[in-house]
């Protein structure tokens, strides 16, 4: 008993040498230390009424989004990462069928319209959403992000940054396969 | 445990040097991160509402730095934040109808000051449960080895004194004592 204290600091070295190496593992793994806990998930999708992208006149509310599962992807001409990503939404539109809706961010019409023009076009539909509002509402803080949204309009979960392969066989697929209802 | 007189006032001046060395440069980072601070031309009611906003752009964290308030960063979300708080203040929220605005949308992690539940237990009690164990470790440890400093020296030679000892001494001290 006499003996163990001086061991004491060896247990804790052990255990803040464990500590690191889990956040190491994480850190290989692909998973964004920075990127934080998604303050809207299990709640709806917030009310918003926002113009399309390709036409300024028409408008589109949260009714548009509910029905089915749906990503919400949020990207900008701006955004590097944004073209990073995009030829593997692409896929999962065209090849596995995923409803995916663009929530266009603080980015210009005229250079958002020529790219989808450009690199072809995954969204089934683009919300325009210039000043950032319902940007703001959803709790994004970059682009790209992607929240997954089950049929009912409950935010499930987002990813901060790009999307690819791992992301979605590892956390989207699943999440939307058990939420599919 | 022995002191050595030496080493004491030794080691309270290294600890004051240290001091004297540190402080001024943490004062000088405190001063530093406020040089940077966002200048907007938000207009006010008055001056309350000039102060509150003041207030929560310094409690409030930017989501995109890695530490730094909405005032301090140049970020857009920073930037948006506060054209946010500006717009509720003027709405006559509070501050706290501000925060929890922010914390819907961001999570924990907008407030330097976590509020107190389950996933926050560690931030808030752990530092202090660290603290204690430690002084406990070291008064335990302190205990141990005075006890152990005091077999080896043999027996105290005052608890060694009879009773009839100590009143011989306690008389010749008073005897000294009146000379």
């Amino acid at each position: 008993m006499k003996r163990a204290v001086y061991f004491l600091p060896l247990a804790l070295a052990v255990v803040f040498v464990g500590i690191f190496a889990l956040y190491m593992q994480q850190i290989n793994e692909g998973k964004d230390i920075k990127a934080l806990e998604t303050a809207r998930a299990g709640k709806t999708i917030p009310e918003f009424q926002l113009p399309a992208l390709k036409d300024a006149d028409a408008q589109f509310t949260r009714e548009d989004i509910i029905g089915q599962p749906t990503l919400l992807n949020v990207w900008a001409t701006w955004c590097p990462s944004c073209k990073v990503e995009h030829p593997y939404l692409m896929k999962l539109a065209k090849e596995k069928g995923v409803r995916i809706i663009g929530l266009n961010y603080k980015d210009d019409r005229q250079s958002a319209l020529s790219w989808l023009e450009k690199y072809d076009n995954p969204y089934q539909f683009n919300i325009f959403d210039k000043d950032g509002r319902l940007g703001f509402d959803l709790g994004v803080y970059g682009a790209p992000e992607t929240y997954i949204i089950n049929a009912q309009g409950i935010i499930l979960d987002r990813h901060v940054g790009v999307v690819d392969e791992k992301v979605w066989e590892q956390k989207i697929k699943p999440l939307l396969e058990g939420n599919a209802g | 445990m022995k002191l050595d007189p030496v080493a004491v006032p030794r080691q309270a001046y290294l600890a004051q040097l240290l001091l004297a060395l540190i402080l001024p440069g943490m004062l000088l980072l405190l001063d530093s991160t406020r040089a940077f601070a966002v200048i907007e031309t938000y207009e006010f009611e008055d001056d309350g509402q000039r102060q509150q906003y003041l207030e929560l752009s310094e409690t409030l964290r930017c989501p995109k730095c890695q530490n730094q308030n909405i005032a301090d960063s140049n970020a857009p979300i920073a930037a948006d934040m506060r054209k946010e708080v500006h717009r509720l203040i003027g709405e006559g929220k509070s501050n706290d109808d501000v925060v929890d605005f922010m914390v819907e949308r961001f999570g924990e992690f907008v407030v330097y000051k976590p509020k107190l539940d389950a996933s926050t237990y560690m931030l808030w009690f752990g530092p202090g449960v660290i603290a204690i164990l430690g002084i406990i470790i070291v008064l335990t440890m302190s205990a141990k080895a005075r006890k152990k400093k005091q077999q080896q020296d043999g027996p105290d030679p005052e608890s060694t004194l009879s009773v009839a000892e100590q009143q011989k001494l306690n008389a010749l001290l008073r005897d000294q004592d009146r000379d």
